[in-house]
């Protein structure tokens, strides 16, 4: 039988499994939301144009650039929520490509955060990854090691923010240029050239002088390690360029990456402060799975549009034709029927009904 | 095997004859043929030539793992790529330029042609300088001449295009020079083959 499930449909059938399978139940969320929300939290979005609409009774209204804000919104504090999605959001993907219908898979864990279901969502990201392709990685960061070393240092935001932007780049001859002294700029480029496998790294980066902050963020990652090793999970790094905005994020962050998609296809971190801005207590993780960046991950598309045509340009051949084509389908091939064959369209094998006769062609 | 994307031009020369000598040599690429792309099994690379301002789109969408680009097109477009190196070649300046005695009326919208509006847009909207974009794609020169712009936003390499045309330099919006970027996920996959090659590279500039 042709295989006619795409990597994007087959990805989400076991993103689902997988996640139901540790106790992560389903959520749908509403389709639109109150754009009150996205003009207050802005900065958590990816993309900052948000599609607007005026509902009947003349709210402003926004369809969803992002599922997280609207599942946090609606989470009292304290309570301990585990739950995944697959939504589509509205966004703009790339500047001045206009607005795209974006399917995304997620999973958040809101409540009384603890350091297993930190490392339970991490290990669920890689393994979610590992269902799309055998050949895949996950880059984790902490960001609290960065923020830990441009902690008490005198700056404006525009600076604070160049400095992250040349982290994420690896942009290591910008951060020469940024740091104010050279031994900031020597710790930074010091940490944004580690990269390998995350137990191996950390062990690199202890000996990279760092003030306190940074090392109980390592010391985190080292906790994570050691579940993650007992996951056996072998294609997580450490990458310290890894960064989300950290008006939002001051804990664990990660990306992943599927060998054939230009762009990651996950990224996810610790959210504890939309929590906190949100006026609510607790912690908060998550990720979210790109299934529209998957199209491309196989290598070829689909060669045939069915098995078989079966070409029946006369009526009164049409109960032949219907009997020809279960035999097929029973046989497990997907079949079209037809008057001509269309153009554009291919078929492995094309049957023609003529005067009560069935032909191979 | 790493798909290497370089600039058409005198750049793009100058930044193949540094892969040559970090030893990513490749001879079919001078030679006069029309050939599009240029590979040695031998050093492993296979190398492209793009309009410069398609090099980061190659790279940002991963069909070539590394390339070389000016910083004046990556601030432009913002692709997601790393910035691995500072190359030091192709040195010269991104400037605001207009008539050498212009005068900023402030009280007035600020026309400015140019063929990076983005980069524009930015440096104005940090001064909280109204002005309006007028997108040109050569020649920005004349814009100021003719009174289609009061002054351009564009890169200044010697001045001398300038100067011969009674422009000068106005302020000096940052320094320009190529660098070596790489697709994000490349240097994931591939990450011994780039390190090596950005190290070798960086010995040499």
């Amino acid at each position: 039988m042709s295989e006619r499930m795409r990597t994007p449909e087959r990805a989400a059938a076991q993103l689902r499994q997988l996640y139901g399978g540790y106790g992560y139940a389903p959520f749908k969320v509403q389709k639109f939301e109150r754009y009150d929300l996205y003009a207050e939290f802005r900065r958590f979005l990816e993309s900052e144009q948000i599609l607007t609409f005026t509902d009947t009774d003349g709210r402003l209204m926004a369809m969803k650039p992002d599922v997280t804000l609207s599942i946090v919104k609606d989470t009292l504090g304290g309570e301990m929520r585990k739950v995944f999605y697959h939504e589509n959001v509205y966004r703009e993907q790339r500047r001045g490509e206009g607005f795209k219908e974006i399917p995304q898979m997620g999973l958040e864990c809101i409540g009384d955060l603890d350091a297993y279901s930190v490392g339970e969502v991490v290990m669920l990201a890689a393994r979610s990854l590992e269902a799309i392709s055998s050949r895949c990685i996950l880059d984790v960061s902490h960001l609290g090691v960065v923020s830990g070393v441009l902690e008490g240092r005198v700056m404006t935001d525009e600076q604070r923010a160049a400095i992250f932007a040349a982290v994420a780049a690896k942009n290591t001859p910008a951060l020469k240029q940024l740091c104010p002294d050279e031994s900031l700029a020597e710790v930074l480029t010091a940490l944004v050239s580690l990269y390998g496998p995350l137990g191996e790294t950390l062990e690199k980066a202890r000996i990279i002088p760092l003030p306190q902050k940074s090392r109980n963020a390592l010391a985190q990652l080292e906790m994570l390690n050691r579940q993650l090793e007992i996951y056996g999970l072998d294609f997580v790094n450490l990458d310290f360029s890894v960064v989300n905005d950290v008006d939002y994020y001051d804990d664990v962050v990660f990306r992943g990456f599927v060998e054939g998609a230009a762009q990651g296809v996950l990224s996810g971190g610790r959210y504890d402060r939309l929590l906190q801005r949100m006026g609510k207590s607790g912690g908060a993780i998550g990720f979210a799975v790109y299934l529209d960046r998957l199209e491309r991950v196989e290598q070829t598309g689909a060669e045939f549009d069915a098995d078989v045509l079966i070409l029946c340009p006369s009526d009164s051949d049409a109960a032949l034709a219907a009997e020809t084509a279960e035999a097929y389908r029973r046989s497990g091939k997907t079949v079209r029927v037809q008057r001509e064959t269309p153009e554009q369209l291919r078929f492995r094998q094309i049957v023609k009904i003529e005067n009560g006769e069935v032909t191979v062609c | 095997m790493l798909n290497v994307a370089l600039p058409k031009g005198r750049l793009g020369e100058k930044a193949y004859s540094i892969m040559a000598q970090a030893g990513y040599e490749c001879p079919s690429l001078l030679e006069p043929n029309r050939k599009l792309t240029f590979e040695n099994p031998e050093t492993g690379v296979r190398y492209f030539w793009a309009k410069p301002s398609d090099v980061p789109i190659y790279v940002e969408r991963g069909v070539a793992d590394v390339g070389i680009a000016g910083k004046d097109i990556l601030l432009e477009y913002e692709p997601e790529v790393y910035e691995l190196l500072d190359l030091n070649i192709g040195k010269c300046r991104m400037c605001v330029a207009g008539p050498a005695d212009f005068r900023d009326d402030q009280s007035r919208t600020l026309r400015v042609a140019t063929k990076f509006p983005h980069i524009a847009k930015t440096y104005y909207s940090a001064r909280g300088r109204d002005i309006s974009i007028i997108k040109l794609n050569g020649s920005i020169e004349i814009a100021p001449i003719l009174g289609l712009s009061d002054v351009i936003v564009d890169i200044v390499e010697t001045g001398s295009t300038l100067l011969e045309n009674d422009l000068a330099p106005l302020q000096e919006i940052f320094p320009i020079s190529a660098r070596f970027i790489a697709n994000t996920v490349s240097y994931k996959f591939q990450y011994q083959e780039i390190r090596t090659m950005a190290e070798k590279l960086a010995a040499l500039v």
